[in-house]
């Protein structure tokens, strides 16, 4: 019986009838519900890692061991487990080994719109790129496959509305996977030179053989309408190319997009007038179509920037602009995301603003402290830049701008990749000043478990990482915990800490509010001592708002966190039940 | 490409995911190829949220272009408003009359747009009911999506059993006592 799923549940589904029995991974939109979806399969093992480098390594240490593994990232996280996946190429696999990675066209939840692709290239690892739920099933299994024949991990590659869109997947029997016996093979896992030298041979050798592979696989394939016009896609622009032209064009699918093809491109070329390659993002496609000598037309008529859409093809290649809708006649004021009502992040940007310091940003729901009214961030990089990034602005600009700076990141981040950066302020006799907001949880990508929370991701019980006591055996003398809305002592510590000739840490403590364990009280209400001097308005909470020049709290949002009671001067805000 | 093309509109956080799943696990039993398309992360932060259903004979691309939408279920009168170049000529508009602010105007950057509704009304098919109070009434604001999707039920062939066994299937059984309300108040609006 066939089922609706999301792509990412797809995935989670192939690994499992794969036999996979080792996943690793770091959450990140849009791939997170890959390893979420691992949870329900009782007999794979699987956990969430502090990053996606040792993501990654253990899931090649399982490969190497015998097991079938994963790891899954979003396309950023491909970046930080580069390093290890660069060499595991060389290595080769013994167990199968998938790497899956969801790029975010149109930056739905991402800091850039990198295209994966050009890892498979660099690393010279086969990549796969499933079109709907059912090929992110079927795919997945392949790509086990293709890992143990080729001896080559195999990238899976997905994108935003691959791994968020359902559609029907039918589910099928387990397959029965035993362990590959393990040998010592230094020669194939030491990647010393002597023997790195041999494996690049294997590595060069492999790629010609998955090229003669990508001639004749069945996931390369041609649909051909007796048309002049051909259109080369792989992936979601596949489908969007489909419902765009319809039976209008050839079409020549390409499953797999590392390698490509040869004489496959050639043969589908030569049997039409006009090529096109419709691909997001970068000329991937493209590009090996004209090194082989195949004239395609591509980014002269297709943008590099943000996600496709059906009529944006129809346009391009068929040059129809046909719709018939009707568009609001005034400007429509955007809603951008926000903090949500009772945010425990809200009331330290509301410090942080109100102190003037100069704030290094990270990557998490508090990025949003960056949007107005709070408007507290002043960079935003990558998973733990606010920490190491401070530390080198300290360095440029000297003590005094230190100490009117300081590095937010999360709990989570900090755990992924700021103590590294810590160490290095430590080390270096820095004098910065890192608040950890510490909301007991991953937050952006969903709530996920992580070191600091207790718990793993079957909700087992486990050692805590304590993050007081890690900072301190770092080096760190001076570390203050402060509740965010107690706001008063919170821009007293930060104030003071940020004077100090020496580093400090500062974890701003409270639990993330869609939590199911946080429960406030009753709402929030305005009441007539309200001298309208629009100080909770301040705080940036969608729940307060101004009708016919009032403040009103809207109860359906309010959550009752009582922020707004702590910043007004009058007393005028009042809990209700 | 024939297929119905339903488009969920409203605020990360209002329950847009829910309402999506149970539209396509009917169209599934109706014996329809089916694609939803959601959101996640960021987005879902109190940002303006778009969910995809389509249903057909074979469905391809999951998202829905100009001028494609048959209907528009809108949580919110001002993303009802944002949706309106997605909806086909002759379609329908479902909408809860809540107004939120977003945060352009709480800031005082922009204002709401005065009378959505008469502006919609004027222009298209609009069916605009308060389905925040009849969520309340059934028990929870959070069911609001409930109560749109009995209002969408009514208006469907599919018969009123199919969507009970669904909505049965979907919310956690805690909570289905409150749904089946806020859908059945939903059904007779």
């Amino acid at each position: 019986m066939k089922e609706l799923m999301i792509g990412n549940a797809a995935v989670a589904r192939g690994a499992y009838e794969a036999g996979a029995s080792v996943v690793s991974s770091y959450p990140g939109t849009p791939s997170t519900e890959i390893t979420e979806s691992i949870v329900s399969y009782d007999d794979i093992y699987v956990e969430w890692a502090p990053n996606e480098k040792v993501a990654s390594e253990v899931a090649i240490g399982a490969s190497i061991a015998g097991a079938r593994a994963m790891t899954c990232c979003k396309h950023v996280g491909l970046n930080v487990m580069a390093d290890p996946v660069f060499t595991a190429s060389y290595t080769g696999v013994n167990g199968g080994l998938v790497i899956c990675v969801a790029d975010d066209q149109g930056m739905h939840s991402s800091q850039n719109e990198q295209d994966s692709r050009h890892y498979a290239e660099a690393s010279k690892i086969a990549m796969l790129e499933p079109s709907d739920s059912g090929e992110c099933k079927e795919f997945t299994k392949l790509a086990f496959e293709l890992s143990e024949e080729y001896d080559t991990p195999v990238f899976l590659r997905l994108s935003t509305r691959v791994s968020h869109s359902q559609s029907l997947v039918e589910k099928e029997e387990k397959c029965d996977y035993k362990l590959k016996d393990y040998k010592k093979e230094p020669q194939k896992y030491v990647m010393a030179p002597a023997n790195a030298i041999k494996r690049h041979i294997v590595v060069e050798d492999r790629i010609k053989k998955l090229i003669r592979y990508a001639e004749s696989c069945n996931i390369n394939s041609i649909e051909n309408n007796g048309k002049k016009i051909g259109i080369i896609s792989a992936g979601i622009t596949y489908m969007y190319a489909k419902e765009a032209l319809g039976d209008n064009v050839n079409y020549l699918k390409l499953g797999m997009i590392y390698p490509m093809p040869e004489k496959l491109i050639k043969d589908f070329a030569a049997a039409c007038d006009t090529v096109y390659v419709i691909e997001e993002l970068d000329p991937v496609i493209e590009n090996h179509c004209k090194a082989i000598g195949v004239p395609v037309i591509g980014k002269e008529k297709f943008t590099l920037l943000g996600e496709y859409t059906p009529s944006m093809i129809k346009k391009a290649v068929l040059g129809i602009e046909s719709v018939e809708n009707i568009v609001p006649t005034e400007e429509i004021p955007g809603r951008p995301p926000v903090m949500c009502a009772g945010c425990p992040h809200r009331g330290t940007f509301y410090v942080l603003k109100k102190l003037g310091l100069t704030v290094a940003g990270d990557i998490g729901c508090y990025t949003l402290g960056a949007m107005p009214p709070l408007g507290a961030i002043d960079t935003t990089i990558c998973m733990g830049a606010s920490v190491s990034a401070a530390h080198g602005m300290a360095k440029a600009r000297g003590d005094e701008f230190a100490k009117n700076l300081v590095s937010v990141i999360g709990d989570s981040t900090f755990m992924h990749s700021g103590i590294t950066g810590l160490v290095d302020i430590v080390y270096n006799k820095g004098i910065n000043t890192v608040l950890i907001l510490d909301n007991s949880i991953t937050g952006m990508t969903g709530h996920q478990d992580n070191p600091t929370t207790g718990y793993t991701i079957r909700k087992e019980p486990t050692k805590q990482v304590n993050l007081i006591t890690l900072c301190k055996s770092i080096g760190i003398d001076n570390v203050t915990v402060c509740d965010p809305f107690d706001i008063k002592t919170l821009e007293k510590v930060v104030g003071e800490e940020v004077k100090k000739d020496e580093p400090s840490v500062i974890i701003v403590q409270r639990p993330c509010a869609l939590l199911k364990t946080v429960k406030y009280s009753g709402h929030c209400t305005v009441t007539d001592k309200c001298k309208k001097c629009k100080a909770c308005m301040k705080i940036g909470c969608p729940a307060i708002t101004l009708k016919d020049g009032a403040v009103k709290i809207d109860t359906t949002q309010c959550n009752g966190c009582g922020l707004c009671i702590n910043v007004c001067p009058f007393g005028a805000i009042e809990k209700e039940d | 490409m024939n297929t119905m093309n339903i488009m969920i509109v409203g605020v990360g956080g209002q329950g847009t995911l829910l309402a999506s799943r149970i539209l396509g696990k009917v169209a599934i039993k109706a014996g329809h190829d089916v694609k939803i398309s959601e959101v996640h992360g960021m987005s879902q932060r109190g940002g303006s949220v778009v969910t995809y259903v389509k249903y057909g004979e074979k469905v391809y691309s999951p998202i829905i272009d100009f001028g494609e939408a048959d209907i528009i279920l809108a949580f919110e009168m001002l993303e009802a408003y944002r949706a309106l170049p997605y909806l086909k000529k002759g379609g329908k508009i479902i909408a809860s009359t809540q107004e939120m602010d977003p945060m352009p105007v709480i800031t005082g950057a922009t204002a709401y747009p005065e009378n959505i509704q008469k502006k919609l009304g004027d222009k298209v098919n609009l069916v605009a009911v308060d389905a925040l109070s009849a969520a309340k009434e059934a028990g929870t604001v959070k069911a609001v999506n409930v109560v749109l999707i009995g209002l969408l039920a009514k208006s469907t062939d599919t018969p009123k059993e199919v969507w009970l066994e669904t909505i049965k299937e979907t919310v956690p059984p805690k909570f289905l006592e409150i749904n089946l309300k806020a859908f059945e108040l939903g059904y007779n609006m």
